[in-house]
């Protein structure tokens, strides 16, 4: 009885060995481990079989059962390895195939330099707030220091909607900055105020390489007890710190806008000479990038505001010019052409 | 403007390098745009004297002049007709750089032989220099041009280009800027004395004065000089004005131009013997009354116009022009001399309306003061002397009916704190308006002073006036930055500003490209947005003063610049486009402005996916376009219907109208094919253009959170055969009535094949849930049931067998 589960046992192991696939392995299984094999039959029969011999023919069947177990179990291990790393060498997929395409929007680039500018000044304290593009005259100009016939509207030509109101005079026009809007905001709002004012701004001008009719601006204003200039400084500065990066020199100087006094133009260093002077910058090493200034106190009376008491700043940036500064776009009217090839880069 | 840099140093000592002192007057007001080198190219030329003139052996037109230069003499060979002895010539050595009098290119002076005799060096034309275009004999300089030094230092210039802010009049002129530089440079002003004898007849036994409308003229003042003679100004004035910009006419005329650019005051100068009744009008003109102006055009003025008259006809539209019958003419041999001020409202509305601009009324316009006219008055009067020989009458005419007294402001040192942000003491404050001259009196206390401007600043009104005067003065680089400090203001956001981010978004990721188009668009563009022509209805808003056809209206709808945009991009581009617009029409509305909705509108064509070796070549159609308006209103959690369009633009029976309740909030679609032909675009196209601002309200509300269920659902899949008119929605709808419904989808739509005409197969998959316990079949086949019967009841849907 020993001897025969001896040669079983070698048999077995034997053709295991031999054994490649899982199916001649499950074959296998069936014919040592099954329900109709040697040894389940044999394990069945012990009952048969006198104690003594019962007890050691029943150990070591169950001890050959166990050596065959662990061997189906090492077998199908290295069967299923040796299986996958076949399959996973079949199943290989060139990556170098493009992926199934997705069509890809993209923001503008004005939009995308506008949120940029947005969030730099929202982390600053400020409110985005806009208003609209087709303005009276009051908001415009009048408010702002700029009667009919003063020389600063020369300065900023005027597109007029053609609607008369009852004296047969246009009042009505495409506002020439977003400064309008600071006025309705003083008129709203009571201090503190913090705003910047995205949006569309209109001139009468013929479009070329640098002008449109149609551009954005950002204008800003801030209004308390005690602003100061060298409070809108350290806004603009933190600003151009964070838009243009750390080593851009920025210049503030003098200048003259009706609506502020005193007045400032503030300028960057020129991107593409470094400041040495190129065509780009007029041989000047600055560009010019906004017109700011403590609001004039006219201004603020005019919306009620006591001068004395309240102190403001406000500022007007063109933004078309800072893409165009960033990516070297040297022509303006491309944002407007709605062209594709271009639009695609950013 | 601009200005010579040696006038500038008649009046101002300049110790500054040119750079430092342009970045200064930049820094301070005055942006100085560029300089211009007058004689930077002149090496190797020098002033000589021709001492003798030979004939040229060989050749008629030629001679032979002797030039001497100090430390020796030249013979050359010369082709210019106006060659005289001892007149004064700029000489060029060889190796003298010089400009081509015939081809106009840089060269380098060459030794020639030139008909058989060698000529080492050239008398030079204005042309050779670069000085002027005269190339029709050479260049004869002054008698006391000192003979052998360097023409660059006789005659070399800097000419700056200056950007004049408009409140700035008085910088209008050399003067001024003189003491811009006095004041930023610390050095000091030199102002000439200006002085000239009379003759004993006074002026007003020759003229009178009678200022009508003194709202518009505020001083008129006037000189009469007798015995003038005509001719051609003195070369150093010749120069000054052409440097300037402005062209030399003859010695009075030149004088006038030369003395206004120097102090800032036009001057007029008439022909005394032309203004009859010796008597000067300063009136409105009459309603159509006519003027023929130096330019020779007939000018017809009106009653808001100011002119200079004498008792029977306007001699001079004031500030602005003057009559061609009263013009200084070589025969003229008597000057009337105006120097006044004029309203500067007036002067632009009479240049604006008759389009003439002239460096006259610049300086009108932006108000300088009516203290100015004497001194430039005195002084023309003395060089017309000078130059053009007569006498002047004794005394001016001088009437002033609009002086006022200057008004001391009062500034304190917390006021240029509080504005600046930085502490300036009284004596920093005194010194700076000082340098300006500014006159500063004692206040009551030691931190105040009263300040009293100069006449020549009648920009400066208001203490905050001073504060930048002291500002720009120690320099705008002095002020510190600092961050804006606490509290930082409430905010209260747009609630429209967050929806068209999120828009944008979304249709960025859907895949969409933005684009901006103009605001302004033509009638010709949105007239192809009509499939049968007629007027548009409202009339979009038209621009007054358009500056092309193409910008004369302001949009009433984004499509028609979309699809112009979708146009162009067609002709380079294949495959599929989507391009969107996020942007703002303008709708008229009655004695207001108009409302400015914010508006979406989104364009797609072309097939699904671009062309891959993963296949797939379906066109996009309808639902792509209603895909992308569901998943956007779903982002926004917003339910709006699609009802039926009336959309003309779009295709009659491929459209819908976005609605919520009963707002409509936009249409999509399929563009009409007549629409698409007008735009020339081929392949179909579809649209959406919602208002955004319309679905603000339905986007603003509280959300309750959901559960998430807790009991198993049960699907259960059915296929009905309705009439093909039968819509999807209707199905929809009364599936989802029933409350075990929790999800209804449509997963094939049928029709042809075994089902017979006239029906479709709609297929369902219906998920039944229930929040309180988990259904059971019974339940799920009750509830069926009563669904079918509801269906064929209310739709005569059967079930497909």
């Amino acid at each position: 009885m020993l001897n025969l589960l001896e040669e079983l046992e070698q048999r077995a192991a034997q053709e295991l060995e031999g054994v490649n696939q899982v199916k001649e392995l499950e074959s296998w299984r069936v014919r040592y481990l099954g329900k109709k094999s040697q040894l389940t039959k044999l394990l069945r029969s012990l009952a048969t079989l006198p104690l003594e011999q019962r007890k050691a023919v029943g150990a070591f069947a169950n001890q050959v059962k166990a050596k065959l177990e662990d061997g189906l179990k090492q077998k199908g291990q290295v069967l299923r390895e040796t299986q996958l790393v076949t399959t996973i060498k079949e199943k290989h997929i060139d990556i170098t195939l493009p992926g199934r395409p997705f069509p890809v929007g993209r923001l503008h680039p004005i939009t995308q330099t506008l949120h940029e500018i947005c969030d730099i000044f929202v982390s600053m304290g400020f409110q985005v707030m806009e208003g609209p593009e087709v303005e009276w005259d009051y908001y415009n100009f009048e408010a702002l220091n700029i009667p009919k016939h003063h020389p600063a509207r020369d300065m900023m030509a005027t597109l007029w909607v053609d609607v008369e109101n009852e004296s047969g005079e246009r009042t009505m026009l495409l506002r020439t900055h977003n400064t309008s809007q600071d006025v309705r905001v003083m008129e709203k709002m009571s201090p503190p105020i913090r705003v910047v004012i995205p949006g569309k701004v209109y001139r009468y001008e013929a479009s070329d390489a640098t002008h449109t009719p149609v551009f954005y601006q950002i204008d800003g204003l801030a209004v308390d007890k005690g602003i100061t200039m060298a409070e809108l400084k350290g806004t603009l500065y933190e600003f151009a710190r964070r838009f243009f990066g750390e080593d851009r020199k920025v210049r503030f100087r003098c200048d003259y806008f009706p609506f502020v006094e005193p007045g400032v133009e503030m300028a960057i260093e020129c991107s593409v000479c470094g400041g040495a002077g190129c065509r780009l910058c007029g041989n000047t090493g600055w560009i010019e990038i906004l017109g700011a200034g403590m609001t004039h106190p006219q201004v603020l009376r005019r919306v009620g505001l006591d001068p004395e008491v309240y102190t403001s700043f406000a500022f007007g940036m063109g933004i078309d010019r800072l893409p165009m500064l960033r990516y070297g776009i040297d022509d303006t009217r491309l944002f407007y052409g709605s062209d594709l090839r271009f639009l695609r880069q950013f | 403007m601009k200005v010579s840099l040696k006038w500038l140093k008649e009046y101002v000592d300049v110790s500054l390098p040119l750079a430092d002192l342009a970045e200064r007057l930049t820094m301070a007001g005055t942006e100085v745009k560029g300089w211009q080198v007058i004689g930077g190219d002149w090496e190797n030329i020098v002033v000589g004297q021709i001492v003798a003139i030979n004939p040229h052996p060989n050749a008629d037109r030629l001679t032979l002049p002797t030039i001497d230069l100090g430390t020796e003499k030249q013979t050359v060979v010369c082709g210019a007709p106006n060659l005289r002895l001892s007149d004064k010539v700029a000489f060029a050595y060889v190796g003298a750089q010089l400009i081509d009098g015939h081809t106009g290119e840089v060269i380098r002076l060459k030794p020639a032989k030139i008909r058989g005799v060698v000529s080492t060096g050239m008398v030079c034309s204005e042309k050779e220099l670069g000085i002027s275009d005269s190339h029709e004999g050479i260049m004869v300089l002054p008698a006391e041009a000192p003979v052998g030094i360097l023409l660059v230092d006789y005659m070399g210039d800097i000419i700056f280009d200056l950007d004049i802010t408009p409140n700035r009049p008085d910088c209008l002129s050399v003067i001024g800027m003189a003491r811009e530089v006095a004041a930023l440079t610390g050095q000091g002003l030199h102002l000439h004395e200006v002085g000239y004898e009379e003759a004993p007849l006074p002026i007003d036994h020759q003229i009178s004065v009678d200022i009508v409308d003194p709202d518009l003229c505020p001083r008129y003042c006037a000189s009469l000089i007798t015995g003038v003679k005509v001719a051609a100004s003195p070369r150093w004035m010749q120069q000054r004005l052409l440097a300037c910009g402005m062209r030399p006419i003859n010695n009075i005329v030149d004088i006038t131009n030369c003395v206004m650019l120097e102090y800032g005051q036009p001057l007029h100068a008439f022909d005394y013997h032309r203004i009859r009744g010796k008597k000067i009008i300063v009136r409105r003109a009459d309603e159509g009354e006519t003027l023929v102006t130096l330019d020779g055009v007939k000018r017809v003025l009106s009653q808001d116009m100011l002119v200079i008259a004498d008792p029977e006809q306007a001699v001079a539209i004031a500030g602005v022009m003057g009559g061609a019958d009263s013009e200084v003419t070589q025969q003229t041999t008597a000057i009337l001399l105006e120097a006044a001020n004029f309203n500067p409202a007036g002067i632009y509305h009479t240049g604006n309306t008759l389009n003439l601009p002239s460096e006259a009324r610049l300086r009108f316009e932006r108000g300088i003061s009516p203290e100015l006219t004497l001194p430039a008055l005195k002084r023309a009067t003395q060089l017309l002397i000078q130059l053009a020989g007569g006498e002047a009458a004794k005394g001016l005419v001088d009437a002033y009916p609009g002086k006022l007294e200057p008004e001391p402001i009062l500034l304190s040192t917390g006021r240029v704190k509080s504005l600046l942000g930085v502490e300036f003491s009284p004596e920093q404050i005194i010194a700076v308006l000082a340098s300006l001259g500014f006159d500063c009196q004692p206040a009551g206390s030691a931190s105040e002073v009263w300040v009293t401007a100069p006449y020549w600043r009648s920009d400066i009104n208001l203490a905050e006036d001073l504060v930048e005067e002291v500002a720009r003065i120690i320099g705008y680089d002095k002020i510190p930055a600092t961050m804006l400090s606490e509290p930082v203001p409430r905010q209260n956001p747009q609630p429209i500003i967050r929806l068209k981010q999120e828009a944008r978004h979304s249709l960025t990721g859907y895949g969409f490209q933005e684009v901006i188009t103009y605001s302004l668009t033509s009638l010709e563009l949105l007239n192809k947005l009509l499939p049968e022509p007629r007027p548009l209805e409202p009339a979009p808003l038209r621009v007054a003063n358009p500056m092309t056809a193409d910008q004369e209206y302001l949009r009433p709808n984004l499509r028609a610049n979309l699809l112009a945009a979708l146009s162009a991009n067609r002709r380079h581009e294949e495959g599929s486009i989507r391009l969107f617009e996020l942007g703002r029409v303008y709708l008229p509305r009655p004695k207001d402005l108009p409302h400015e909705p914010e508006v979406l509108c989104g364009v797609l064509t072309g097939p699904r996916f671009e062309e891959s070796w993963h296949g797939g070549d379906e066109s996009l159609d309808f639902f792509d376009a209603k895909g992308v308006v569901e998943g956007l209103l779903s982002r926004l959690g917003v339910e709006a219907s699609f009802e039926p369009g009336e959309d003309e633009s779009l295709h009659p029976s491929k459209q819908a109208a976005i609605a919520i309740d009963d707002n409509r909030l936009g249409d999509i679609g399929e563009l009409h094919p007549k629409v698409l032909d007008a735009f020339e675009i081929s392949g179909n196209v579809y649209l959406f253009e919602i208002d955004l601002t319309a679905l603000l309200p339905f986007t603003i509300g509280h959300k309750l959170f959901q559960p998430i269920p807790r009991f198993p659902a049960i699907v259960r899949d059915i296929a009905l055969v309705v009439d093909s008119g039968v819509a999807h929605r209707r199905v929809q709808d009364i599936i989802g009535s029933f409350s075990l419904v929790s999800q209804v989808t449509i997963f094939d739509v049928y029709s042809g094949g075994q089902l017979p005409p006239g029906k479709k197969s709609l297929a369902y998959r219906i998920t039944f849930q229930s929040p309180s316990h988990t259904l059971t079949d019974e339940e799920v086949n009750k509830v069926q049931q009563q669904i079918l019967s509801k269906l064929s009841g209310e739709l005569g849907a059967s079930l497909r067998a």
